[in-house]
């Protein structure tokens, strides 16, 4: 019986020529990801040590990434403290793929990862953080564990006891309408899907628009397939995949690239056409409260933030300067930026999106996860509303239970931000 | 037996049971203190001692959905308290699994806040209003971690007894 891209990825990583959805496999991990909470990741491993008589070393320091970005730079003691007690640990391991809190080489791990070519197609990749299904997008089966979880990993260098994931097939056709993105289509799937639609699978993406679809528009897909529950979302490497590792992230090793059986075997098949799709909002206080635009239209917002691992790339800063440009944010509503990485802003700069976002009013704010999910910078008003290119709207998300969150691509939100209420970009004055 | 102190919908998030706000917290002898911090008369009563072990969460479907945070089920663990869910998020459940954080997935579960409730054998019986309801089993994938007291004990003993894979 033909296998799924992840079946035959999982096969591999195992050692054996295939393996059945259900099997209980334990995969040699290719890369262990953790962010600041690698803190508790190094509690938890000194534990396990604790009492045997043997020196606590992590099995590989070369498969671990170590990046902060959660709270960069920290904002309270107790951060700082628990930053200085991982880059110790990282100096005493030896672990290399560390990236500090710099203005050169730092970032938000999701976007860390793909940049620096630590992940390739067939990798098994773990993280201490739900968006680590971003990193599907180059073809690795890649998912959020805990910690604990994670100090396994770091004391055996595999993941223990899972089990072989069915997975949902989702076929995309159609070419992109204007100021229509991959953030629609995923806010779109997840409506359709609903939260908990595809727990305990792997959505599995392809089709000719997928084909067509650059690197940072697959990173989008994946890193949101956790909202409809998945364990991970995957694109199946191809010719953008291999121009993306060269070109990209500097990756001179081979790449072994495989795709999914013809005959393989999915537990749901979805098609879905893009020519007519329209600019899709989530709305408060569920990711999966999926509505078109032209419903919530009109809703006032107090606060715009374009960045995170969703959507803080290159081209995502490109769409929101170009609608900026030579205008300006509206009164009583603030923008802020968050690039996605400082590679992301180096690269903004020289093309002039900063200045233009800038000279609009937008606040640009240092790489990092900060307002997402309200740790660091950004907190909402009491009964304050914003509108956000990132991942998740539950209560409290933007550091406020008493206010609300709207998720949109990053041409609504700066097309929203001119007006000071929710506007669709297609009308654009 | 323990009663039902909180009953909530479907698709709680961990943003819910631990908000982010307080992730700089991290060890498992802080965390419960947050634990449903925006649930302001809740948190207090667990912050006063004034639910005892062994009290009930019982929730709908999708219980501790999105963030990864360990916390989500440190600080329940540290109340000593039992979530009874028709069932669970990936990443929530083995974090729960590996913490030994008692869960019961309990697909017909029908409780209030205020019942009594006696888990035994295959069962959720509801001790107020009568009814008993099956608990399906926690992956058979994870059974062994259970087995052995929660994943450190776990791992411990599997790196007693064989080489790391893949090292350098």
């Amino acid at each position: 019986m033909g296998m799924t891209y992840v079946q035959k990825l999982l096969a591999r990583a195992c050692g054996k020529t295939s393996v059945a959805v259900g099997d209980i496999v334990e995969p040699e991990v290719s890369m262990a990801m953790s962010h600041e909470n690698g803190a508790l990741v190094i509690n938890q491993f000194e534990e396990i040590f604790r009492g045997i008589g043997r020196e606590a070393r992590v099995w590989n320091p070369d498969r671990i990434a170590i990046i902060f970005d959660h709270r960069v730079p920290a904002e309270t003691a107790k951060t700082g403290s628990n930053q200085k007690k991982v880059r110790e640990f990282v100096a005493a391991q030896g672990i290399g793929k560390f990236h500090d809190i710099r203005g050169d080489v730092g970032g938000i791990c999701h976007q860390i990862l793909p940049e620096n070519g630590y992940v390739r197609p067939g990798y098994v990749v773990v993280g201490t953080d739900s968006h680590t299904t971003t990193h599907g997008a180059l073809g690795a089966f890649a998912f959020g564990i805990g910690s604990t979880e994670m100090a396994s990993v770091w004391t055996l260098g595999t993941i223990l006891n899972i089990e072989v994931p069915g997975t949902i097939r989702v076929n995309v056709t159609g070419r992109f309408p204007e100021h229509v993105y991959p953030k629609d289509l995923i806010l779109h799937l997840i409506g359709k899907l609903t939260a908990e639609g595809a727990n305990f699978k792997v959505i599995e993406f392809g089709g000719e628009t997928i084909r067509r679809m650059s690197t940072s528009g697959r990173l989008v897909l994946c890193n949101m397939a956790v909202e409809a529950g998945a364990t991970g979302g995957v694109v199946p490497p191809d010719a953008e995949t291999l121009r993306y590792l060269r070109d990209e992230a500097g990756v001179t090793e081979a790449i072994d690239v495989f795709g999914p059986d013809e005959g393989a075997v999915y537990d749901q098949t979805l098609s879905i056409d893009v020519s007519r799709l329209e600019p899709q909002i989530a709305c408060p206080h569920r990711v999966d409260n999926v509505k078109p635009i032209k419903e919530v239209v009109g809703k006032k917002v107090h606060q715009v933030v374009i960045g995170s691992c969703t959507n803080g790339r290159l081209d995502d800063i490109e769409a929101a300067a170009k609608i900026l440009k030579g205008r300006k944010v509206a009164a009583g509503t603030r923008m802020l930026v968050f690039p996605a990485s400082w590679r992301v802003f180096a690269d903004a700069l020289k093309r002039g999106y900063i200045g233009d976002l800038v000279e609009a009013g937008v606040v640009l704010c240092n790489s990092g996860c900060g307002p997402c999910l309200g740790i660091h910078q950004g907190a909402l008003g009491d009964n304050e509303t914003a509108l956000a290119t990132t991942n998740r709207n539950f209560k409290g998300r933007m550091g406020n239970p008493n206010a609300e969150v709207y998720l949109s691509s990053a041409a609504v939100a700066a097309a929203s931000a001119i007006t000071g209420v929710i506007s669709d970009p297609r009308e654009g004055k | 037996m323990g009663t039902v102190v909180l009953k909530l919908g479907n698709d709680v998030s961990t943003d819910t049971i631990y908000p982010g706000r307080f992730m700089a917290t991290v060890l498992p002898t802080e965390t419960p203190q947050f634990a449903f911090a925006d649930d302001t008369e809740f948190n207090t009563k667990l912050k006063n001692k004034a639910i005892p072990q062994g009290s009930l969460i019982v929730a709908e479907r999708n219980f501790g959905c999105g963030s990864s945070r360990e916390q989500a089920a440190s600080c329940l663990k540290g109340h000593e308290l039992v979530v009874v869910a028709k069932d669970f998020a990936r990443i929530f459940l083995q974090n729960a699994i590996n913490l030994g954080l008692q869960m019961v997935i309990c697909p017909t579960i029908e409780a209030e806040e205020g019942d009594e409730i006696e888990i035994e054998g295959g069962t959720v019986w509801n001790v107020t209003s009568g009814k008993r309801f099956p608990i399906e089993p926690l992956p058979k994938a994870r059974q062994a971690i259970i087995d052995a007291g929660g994943l450190i004990n776990y791992t411990r003993k599997l790196l007693l007894e064989r080489q790391p894979i893949g090292g350098r």
